[in-house]
Formats: structure tokens, C-alpha cells, sequence
């Protein structure tokens, strides 16, 4: 599959949006890895369709292993929606027991996103190129 | 409301089936950075053992490793629950060493900093390994809507561990209950003051009757 390709002048900040095929298939590591590569880069990555809460907290766990003084401080993360936990459709899940509902996540490294606004609809973000 | 008791009425089936009367429950207190979770743990452990669990501050991440109270039994109308308390390192997604730096020196910065990150991570694994139930501790002058708050409840609703929402520093003039409750509305939420002691009855009835 190929890769994005990094900008030469390194001036901007590049974005990844991963769609859901390419994630389709990678193991739990292999999506975190995935995407702390394009974190540790200074990338801003997208996934069309989120990690499950497993996943997430792995994500958690290794983000942490990787944070190191004055190198890495870790990340930015936020998801639409953002948990069933405030969605209406948590009344389908307590039905349905379906938990797997579409999200959009945008993962970034913390020390160039700065989230200036974000409601249920909407991110906004002020993104440095540090 | 009807669908909302339903809720926490499916929530408390799981709890039955996941918690056996023999063995003491171990139950995390999870929660963002300075929401008050070694005061709470601290004023539960003392009411009920005359020990404290560990170090109260302000300073982000004073607790940087996961402490247990073990056997740490409440008694309530007449029933005794045992409960092994793992008060945990407040879970964020970055750490940062300046953040530090205006209270100590660089290297004890850094220092601290490392053992934040180990402590959260180790929080994280015990999450998915090693507790029976949550206790989860939010800042009620906060506002609860963050990712991390959203996510971390997401990942205890997905693992089906029972979980009780505590809003805690209702003594403070900023405190707003409802805007927890409103944040969560499926899961059971109680006000308290760990700090000061407030509605720890309450608090107590709660977990013996969620937990036991």
C-alpha cells in the first residue's frame, strides 16, 4: 500500500485521513502503531471510523510508554461522536446490545493541537507547526 | 425517567453476575487528574480502617502508581461489604514535564513525569485485567464533557464492569451536580465533598449497595 508521502521543506503540517478499509484487517497493534508512527512525525491523523474502546485504551498504554522529556508529551485525541454514553442511540444499544456505531477520530500530538472549540457537531482546532 | 431506571436496572444485573459474595471486590477509583480520587480513597480508608491509602496534593499526578487498600470492609444497614480499594493515577492522554517545573527542578520534573507516565499506563492494563468495578471521580466545578472522561467511560461500559459516577468538591461555589448527571445520565451519580466529608453516608450506601 502506499505511503503518504512527507512534505520536503517541512514547513505545514500534514493530515492523514486512514479510511476504515485501510485499518480493516490490522490487528489492534498494528492500528496503534499505525498511528503513533504518523503522531510521532508531527502528523494529525483521521480515522474514518475510530478504534474500538479496546483499542483505545491500548492506545492509552502505549502512548504513555512512548512519552519522553522534551521529545514526545503524548497526544490530542477526540471522536464524533464522542461516546453512545450522551448519544440518543444508547436507547438502540440497551435494546440491541450494538456497540460498534460509526465514529470519526482525530488523533494529534499534544504539544501542536491546541482544541479552541469543540461541541457535538463540531472540532475546532488551532494546529501549530511548532 | 422509566427508561432511564431501566438502565441502571440492566447496569445492576451485570454487577449481580459479575460479583460473587466470598471474594472482596476490587474496585478502582478512576478519574481525571486532581478530580479528588486519594481524598475520597483516604476518607473511606480512614472511616473504615484508620489508615490512609497515600498523598493528598494539588499538583497534577501526585499519585504516579496505583495503591490498593486491601479488605476494607462497610458495614450498612445491618450488611457487610468487603472491598479491596486501587486508587489509581489520573488518566490523561499527555504528560508533560513542564508542567512540573514551577514546583521542583528540572530533573525531579522529569523524573515525576516518568513515573506519571507508568502509573497511567499501569492504571490502563489493570483497567482491562484487574478490578471488579469502578468508582469514577469527576470534579463537579469541571465540566465532564472531555474525551478522556467520555473514552474512559466508554471503555468501562464496553468491559461491562458496574461503575458509579461521584461528584465530588460539591463544596465548592462552582459545583454543578446536574451537569454530570446530565453527561451520564445512565449511569447512577453521587454528590459528596471528599474533602470535607459531605454526604459520605450516601456515599457509602451507594457502594454497599452497588458493589455488595
Amino acid at each position: 500500500m502506499p505511503q503518504a508521502k512527507q512534505p520536503d521543506d517541512g514547513d505545514g503540517v500534514q493530515i492523514d485521513l486512514v479510511s476504515g478499509e485501510r485499518m480493516e484487517g490490522l490487528t489492534s497493534m498494528e492500528k496503534i502503531r499505525l498511528i503513533l508512527d504518523g503522531v510521532h512525525d508531527g502528523n494529525i491523523v483521521i480515522l474514518e471510523e475510530g478504534l474500538s474502546p479496546d483499542e483505545e485504551s491500548k492506545l492509552i498504554e502505549v502512548t504513555m510508554a512512548e512519552i519522553s522529556p522534551d521529545e514526545f508529551n503524548g497526544i490530542e485525541i477526540e471522536t464524533y461522536p464522542r461516546s453512545d454514553t450522551r448519544d440518543t442511540s444508547f436507547l438502540g444499544r440497551l435494546v440491541g446490545g450494538d456497540r460498534s456505531s460509526a465514529k470519526l477520530t482525530a488523533i494529534g500530538p499534544a504539544n501542536q493541537i491546541e482544541t479552541l472549540h469543540k461541541d457535538e457537531t463540531l472540532i475546532s482546532a488551532l494546529v501549530s507547526r511548532n | 425517567m422509566g427508561l432511564l431506571k431501566g438502565l441502571k436496572d440492566s447496569i445492576s444485573r451485570a454487577t449481580d453476575r459479575l460479583f460473587s459474595e466470598t471474594e472482596p471486590k476490587r474496585i478502582g477509583i478512576y478519574g481525571p487528574p486532581n478530580a479528588g480520587k486519594t481524598t475520597l480513597a483516604n476518607r473511606i480508608a480512614r472511616d473504615w480502617t484508620g489508615d490512609a491509602v497515600g498523598t493528598e496534593s494539588r499538583i497534577p499526578h501526585e499519585t504516579r502508581r496505583a495503591r490498593r487498600k486491601e479488605n476494607v470492609e462497610i458495614e450498612r444497614n445491618g450488611k457487610t461489604v468487603t472491598i479491596d480499594i486501587v486508587d489509581t493515577p489520573g488518566v490523561t492522554t499527555k504528560v508533560d514535564y513542564e508542567e512540573f517545573t514551577d514546583d521542583m527542578d528540572k530533573d525531579d520534573a522529569v523524573r515525576r513525569s516518568r513515573e506519571a507516565t507508568e502509573g497511567v499506563a499501569e492504571a490502563m492494563h489493570w483497567l482491562r485485567e484487574d478490578v471488579d468495578g469502578v468508582i469514577y471521580v469527576l470534579d463537579s466545578a469541571e465540566d465532564p464533557i472531555t474525551q478522556v472522561n467520555t473514552m474512559l467511560i466508554g471503555i468501562i461500559e464496553s468491559r461491562d464492569l458496574p461503575v458509579l459516577i461521584f461528584a465530588n468538591k460539591i463544596d465548592l461555589d462552582e459545583s454543578s451536580v446536574k451537569r454530570i448527571e446530565d453527561a451520564f445520565p445512565q449511569h447512577q451519580t453521587v454528590p459528596l465533598s471528599a474533602k470535607e466529608g459531605d454526604n459520605m453516608d450516601e456515599v457509602y450506601d451507594n457502594i454497599a449497595e452497588y458493589f455488595g
